[in-house]
């Protein structure tokens, strides 16, 4: 086993909101090998985007952060700025959910690729127009000499979500971050971007954290994953034995509320009653309880802890796991 | 039923034409300028008489062969005075909405960029600043440092700061929130970077159509300071003072104070219209929703 490159070690993070301290990231605990590929599920609001925001330490500067956050050895969270900055870019990056507004809107695709190369790898302008172009082919982006003259709105959104990938590849990160990197994109495109992403990925030697409220999305492409629920990990475990034997309702439900192109027409799709704690206000128990249909007092009482009491490789937090009898749970 | 389909028709047709229309407006706004601009630049070079020679045998005279547009109530040719006027109006115009979106630009930008205290004595200064009644400001600066065009202009240029530094904060504000701003963060952006590169863009055309909103307000307020007497001293003229000297002679001789004002109100108009017309084609930018 190879040291993680990524370890978070009870990360958490509040922000102060006007009805008291919200905890958005409670108490998490991930770790990623280099290469490695982890997804992150979870419906929305539920964390997933502080959580990565709280890698990157991008956080709103209202928010606290506790915890620690290793990096190839060091301290994310207490490391000065500048050490920081020169980290993102050429260690860590990012592409964000939205490519309509993570690109700057006023200059071109070519600028935008070519000063992030000059200003990290210390490239001269024509061997970065050129890196740029190379860039713009490997995303799959045609005639890119000619796209790099051009503005994020002359562009589609796939071809801005390729673009941004594009960027964020450019100084061959370490640890890539893609933040529901699909979600604003067209049906058909998202498994293009996804592919991308994976082969990029594979041939990079890059880890990457991919970040999604969609469990189809995790299922061929990550090697982990993490389901978070309310700004906890609530299942973690490696994505095939995840997938073969979910033990967490939750994980359940989320499965069981995406389309299924081989059910019979017209058959009702179960979605997950009633909504996500209010999470300025933590309840005792589990927070899945209130909207768990296997829940009993015990859940509501008390909240379980994140272990592997099967010792399987699956981590999971539930009092009542799924295909687990009652006496080997207990 | 026959008055919606006008109604329909005409909400269909008339965008076009107020479109093609704005056109030809613009066209006009930015010749006036020009002629205005090249006039001014050139009025040492040009065939026109002295604007300060005295003729008190030509007093108030209409417009004729020798003086094309007339002599003012001291016998001077009134085109040489508008054209050297125009000298006056056009480098106050255009000087003082520079100081103002240069040093309103920046503090704007870093209050909006930066927040916190900064943030706070910015927006706190910029609101003292518009509090202070400017004619006040006007009459201390001029009646302690003397009357001259650099200090109209200093006068003139410091009162827009505040309006530049509001405007700049607000689009700054905005933008500070958007996606790619965080995503150059991410790439271990500097602050000078994220502030030069991926926000002055943005931030620049709003404050240019806004800049040149503020030079038609910068001639018109040159022109109340020198109708009042707090402009540039006589015997140089400036539009403005040409209409408070007209003033005295409106009954007999209008045009000494009607083509000044009609000169400043054209320039006025063109800039506003050119002003308008770049915030028109700069605000609604595909792509930044």
């Amino acid at each position: 086993m190879t040291a993680p490159l990524l370890s978070i070690e009870g990360v958490s993070v509040d922000l102060p909101t006007p009805r008291g301290p919200l905890r958005a990231v409670d108490n998490v605990d991930l770790s990623l090998a280099p290469g490695r590929t982890l997804g992150v599920v979870g419906e929305s609001g539920c964390g997933k985007t502080m959580l990565s925001r709280a890698i990157l330490q991008l956080l709103p500067k209202r928010a606290r952060l506790s915890g620690r956050v290793m990096f190839a050895g060091r301290d994310l969270a207490s490391l000065p700025a500048e050490a920081l900055r020169r980290l993102r870019g050429p260690e860590l990056a990012v592409v964000f959910q939205d490519p309509m507004t993570s690109l700057n809107p006023v200059l071109t695709v070519g600028t935008q690729i070519i000063e992030t190369l000059q200003a990290h790898l210390g490239m001269d302008a024509a061997a970065a127009a050129a890196r740029g172009a190379e860039l713009l082919a490997a995303v799959g982006i045609p005639a890119p000499a000619q796209r790099l003259r051009q503005y994020p709105h002359q562009l589609s959104g796939g071809m801005r979500q390729r673009v941004a990938i594009a960027i964020a590849l450019s100084c061959e990160p370490k640890l890539l971050i893609a933040d529901e990197p699909t979600t604003a994109l067209d049906v058909t495109v998202q498994a293009q971007i996804l592919d991308l992403l994976a082969r990029e990925q594979q041939r990079r030697h890059m880890a990457m954290i991919l970040i999604t409220h969609d469990l189809g999305v995790v299922a061929g492409r990550t090697d982990e994953v993490a389901v978070m629920y309310a700004g906890r990990i609530v299942e973690r475990a490696p994505t095939l034995k995840l997938f073969a034997r979910m033990r967490m309702p939750y994980t359940e439900a989320l499965l069981a509320a995406i389309p299924k192109l081989d059910s019979p027409p017209h058959t009702p799709l179960p979605a997950i009653a009633g909504r996500p704690p209010d999470p300025t206000r933590p309840l005792a128990g589990c927070s899945f309880a209130p909207r768990c249909r296997y829940a009993d007092g015990r859940c509501r009482a008390a909240k379980p802890p994140l272990a592997d009491p099967e010792r399987a490789g699956t981590l999971y937090a539930c009092w009542h796991p799924l295909g687990v009898s009652e006496a080997a749970s207990a | 039923m026959a008055v919606l389909e006008i109604e329909g028709d005409t909400a269909l047709v008339s965008p076009v034409r107020k479109r093609r229309r704005a056109g030809g407006l613009f066209l006009a706004a930015v010749a006036w300028i020009v002629l205005i601009g090249l006039a001014a630049a050139l009025a040492g070079v040009l065939p026109i008489q002295s604007p300060t020679d005295l003729d008190m045998l030509a007093r108030r005279e209409p417009p004729s062969a020798e003086h094309w547009l007339g002599t003012d109530q001291l016998g001077r040719d009134m085109l040489a005075r508008l054209i050297y006027g125009a000298r006056i109006s056009l480098t106050v115009g255009l000087l003082a909405p520079v100081i103002g979106v240069s040093v309103g630009g920046c503090l704007g930008m870093l209050a909006g960029y930066f927040r916190g205290r900064f943030e706070t004595l910015t927006v706190g200064g910029v609101d003292v600043l518009l509090a202070f009644p400017p004619l006040v400001f006007a009459l201390a600066v001029t009646a302690y440092l003397g009357q001259s065009v650099l200090n109209i202009t200093l006068v003139i240029g410091v009162l827009g700061i505040p309006a530049f530094t509001r405007v700049a904060r607000a689009v700054t504000l905005s933008l500070s929130e958007r996606e790619f701003v965080t995503a150059a963060r991410a790439l271990g952006a500097t602050h000078a970077r994220i502030l030069l590169r991926e926000l002055l863009p943005n931030v620049a055309l709003p404050l240019l159509a806004f800049f040149l909103l503020g030079v038609a307000v910068s001639i018109v307020v040159e022109g109340a300071l020198s109708f009042l007497g707090l402009g540039v001293p006589p015997p140089a003229p400036s539009w403005g003072s040409m209409i408070g000297e007209g003033r005295e002679s409106l009954d007999i001789a209008p045009w000494l104070a009607f083509l000044p004002a009609l000169f400043m109100f054209l320039s006025v108009l063109a800039f506003n219209i050119v002003g308008d017309t770049l915030r028109a084609l700069t605000d609604p930018r595909p792509g930044t929703l």
